[in-house]
């Protein structure tokens, strides 16, 4: 007889592997978690925010239990070049209110109160074991090899949940090299500072609000990138994500750019006096829609940030990858009716995934990293015009405000012409809509 | 051949710091591991285990985040792991420790038959006191070899073993007969990449917690009120300075020059 050790072998503990150890450990699916750090979680030092719906479907009311920093009130975009930023914010008194939209989280915390969970329901979690190849027979794949002596595990399906990196994708053929102009390279650093100060801050009334920001434009040289910043309970999450590619070509160091963004006029005030206590650099892929691999083969799915299912203009990658993982366990238990668990019966994971809210997302942006590959002024020139724009406009000094309206027409169509403008209005748009 | 392993979880000594003003350790945020001892030591008995067949059990006594450390022996491939925690043991100096260890050790013989061979860790990387090993034995009334740094032969018939233990001048062999109790030196083994069969079945266990109340233990013979140890002062050794190096090229230079300083310098310093 063909040997089977588990139904299911789980290759990742992340918010994907997780939550489809959750679902499938709950319907009763002899479930393992092979993980290799030291715990889940451990090899994600940093935090995020964390939107809540995929996971209060899953776990009711979790924030009540789980370790959350602060739920978001807040959000900035703030566009900006050296020394000014031109923002929207928004903030609202319906974001304090339960299920809560998101949270600033620490993963580190947050992924090992997950991973507990999932033992509760019963699936097995090894932690320091790394995967190191499918086991692939007859052309299916019929599990996994470890690093560990005796190391060797067999199960109906493998579900790869390994990150950004898949190997597993990568040794099956899933998919190709990753290019440096879809992944970005994102540095980190959470830095440290009283409750009380955030409080004042960021004008919170209370050690559970928490504010957000977004910062884009001129300031980053030309390069696509966005920076970022976020409130924890005790401390200020700051960081910025940029495409590997730009960094090449700009010959720039992403801990550069981050020591710029701190000092800048409009953030170093937000975080004075508070003190570094972790660093972090970590790829994202960027791709988005395209970028997408195959999810699956025969006798495997693979999830989460494996198949790059990551919405970076909203920021939103943990609550996909959960998402994700929760689709596969379900395909899994439909596969499962059956006993079949080729490509073919598999493939209804792919059904999934199209129908889910987050592909319609991803879908909506696909053609962004093409869009701002092409017209990077989208984040200099236009931006820089507006900042400038208003500066003057604020400005009292003798111009008449109607005067300063003719001249900025004036500059604006020099600058860009005013066809190209709308030829951009309609890229925007089309891309939108399509 | 049942083998019984205590083991301590201790704080990550490198990672803990003083505290240069209150003379106190900065404990937070230390990660806790199992004594580097003990673990030598599970992997020892793990390693009889193996060649003899049998089971090994171990046992802490502890706070309930103790039960991380037993899951990692567990991982090492113990096959029962005990966690003897309970409010009165708090404040135990290591003869209460010793006692306490001892009554769990004999609920664990209760529960999983006698015990051939006891093992332990020379000393513990906090306490340093090298005693609680030699205190459960003595209660045991059984043969002590301490400082082991291997064990060459046992023989299951005649229930001997031989253990070579490092001495001031050296090491020495010694023959001493079942049951005995062990305690090792960091030398007796390398610890092995556990094979995942192992992981899983640690994975798969339960940690039997013994207390006070599942346990015959004299709580008249535990915590700080019976300890009769009393710390009477705490204090930190100065810090260090890093000396100076003194290197002037070639080693009769630096002979010269320590040559002609050394006098004025320990005048400057009072020493002459
Ligand atoms: C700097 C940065 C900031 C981010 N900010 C946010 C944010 O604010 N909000 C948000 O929602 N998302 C954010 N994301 C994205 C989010 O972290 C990911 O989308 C999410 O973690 C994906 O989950 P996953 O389970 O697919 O993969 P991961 O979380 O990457 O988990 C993969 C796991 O697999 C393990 N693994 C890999 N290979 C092997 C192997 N061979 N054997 C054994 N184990 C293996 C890894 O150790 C890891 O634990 C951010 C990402 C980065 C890099
Ligand atoms: C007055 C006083 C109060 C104390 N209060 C506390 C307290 O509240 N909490 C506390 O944690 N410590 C406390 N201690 C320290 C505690 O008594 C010692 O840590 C303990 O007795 C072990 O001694 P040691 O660390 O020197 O270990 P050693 O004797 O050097 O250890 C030798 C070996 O014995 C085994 N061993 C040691 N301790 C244990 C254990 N707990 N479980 C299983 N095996 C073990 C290990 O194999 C170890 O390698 C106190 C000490 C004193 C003097």
């Amino acid at each position: 007889m063909k040997r089977k050790d588990f139904d299911v072998i789980i290759v990742g503990a992340g918010p994907s592997g997780l939550a489809a150890g959750f679902v499938l450990a709950k319907a009763g699916v002899n479930t393992i978690i092979i993980e290799r750090g030291k715990f889940p979680g451990s090899k994600n030092v940093m935090g995020g925010i964390f939107y809540t719906k995929a996971m209060d479907d899953l776990i009711p009311e979790f924030y009540k239990e789980a370790p959350v920093e602060r739920h978001i009130i807040e959000q900035n975009l703030w566009f900006m070049d050296d020394v000014s930023h031109l923002g929207v914010s928004f903030k609202s008194q319906k974001y304090n209110s339960e299920p809560f939209n998101s949270f600033s989280v620490f993963r580190a915390k947050f992924d090992r109160w997950f991973a507990k969970k999932v033992e509760q329901m019963g699936a097995l979690i090894i932690n320091e074991t790394v995967v190191t190849q499918p086991i692939v027979e007859g052309g299916k794949v019929v599990g996994v090899k470890t690093d560990r002596p005796d190391g060797d595990l067999y199960a109906d399906v493998v579900i790869g949940a390994d990150g950004v990196n898949s190997f597993l994708a990568k040794q099956l053929g899933l998919r190709n090299k990753i290019k440096p102009n879809i992944v970005a390279l994102a540095v980190k650093e959470v830095i440290g500072l009283d409750k009380e100060k955030i409080n004042d801050r960021f004008q919170l009334r209370s050690d559970k609000e928490g504010a957000a920001y977004e910062m884009t434009g001129p300031f980053l040289d030309g390069m696509e990138g966005m920076a970022w910043l976020y409130t924890n309970s005790s401390s200020i999450s700051i960081g910025v994500g940029v495409v590997i590619q730009d960094l090449i070509e700009h010959k720039t160091n992403p801990n550069d750019l981050l020591e710029k963004i701190k000092a800048h006029p409009s953030v170093a005030p937000l975080i004075e006096g508070g003190q570094t206590k972790e660093y972090l650099a970590h790829m994202i892929p960027e791709g988005g829609y395209y970028a997408t691999p195959k999810l699956f083969t025969d006798g495997f799915l693979t999830t989460g940030d494996a198949i790059m299912f990551v919405n970076n203009v909203n920021r939103e990658g943990s609550n996909l990858a959960i998402e994700s993982g929760k689709l596969a366990a379900k395909t899994y238990l439909e596969a499962k009716q059956t006993g079949d668990f080729s490509s073919k019966s598999l493939s209804r994971y792919q059904d999934k995934i199209r129908k889910s809210f987050a592909c319609k997302d991803l879908s909506m942006y696909k053609n962004m990293p093409k869009l701002l590959e092409e017209k990077r002024y989208f984040l200099t020139k236009y931006p820089q015009f507006f900042i400038d724009f208003v500066y003057d406009w604020f400005s009292v000094d003798g111009v008449s405000k109607p005067d300063k309206i003719k001249k900025a027409k004036k500059e604006f169509g020099d600058k860009f012409g005013y066809v190209n403008f709308a030829k951009d209005l309609y890229a925007i748009w089309r891309y939108m809509i399509r | 051949m049942h083998l019984l392993v205590f083991i301590k979880q201790v704080p990550d000594a490198s990672q803990v710091r003083v505290n240069y003003n209150t003379g106190t350790l900065i404990r937070e945020g230390v990660p806790a591991i199992i004594n580097p001892f003990d673990k030598h030591a599970i992997e020892e008995a793990v390693r009889i285990k193996e060649k003899f067949s049998g089971t090994v059990s171990v046992i802490t006594m502890g706070p309930p985040m103790a039960e991380s450390s037993l899951k990692e022996a567990l991982s090492m491939g113990v096959d029962n792991a005990y966690l003897l925690s309970d409010r009165v043991f708090a404040g135990s100096d290591t003869l209460a420790t010793s006692y306490a260890l001892w009554a769990g050790a004999k609920k664990i013989i209760e529960e999983k038959g006698d015990v051939d061979i006891f093992l332990s860790g020379k000393q513990a990387i906090d306490g340093d006191t090298a005693q609680t090993g030699p205190g459960i034995a003595t209660r045991f009334d059984i043969p002590l070899v301490t400082y082991a740094i291997a064990i060459k032969d046992i023989d299951l018939k005649k229930r001997t073993i031989e253990i070579v233990r490092l001495i001031e001048s050296g090491a020495e062999t010694i023959e001493t007969t079942f049951p005995c109790f062990i305690t090792v030196e960091e030398e007796i083994n390398k610890i092995r990449y556990a094979p995942l069969p192992y992981l899983i079945r640690a994975a798969r266990a339960t940690i039997k917690i013994l207390n006070t109340k599942n346990t015959k233990i004299d709580s008249s013979k535990c915590g700080l009120k019976n300890s009769p140890t009393k710390v009477k002062k705490a204090f930190t050794p100065q810090k260090r300075e890093r000396g100076e190096m003194i290197n002037k090229g070639s080693m009769q230079d630096t002979l010269n020059f320590l040559y002609e300083n050394i006098e004025s310098t320990l005048k400057d310093m009072g020493k002459i």
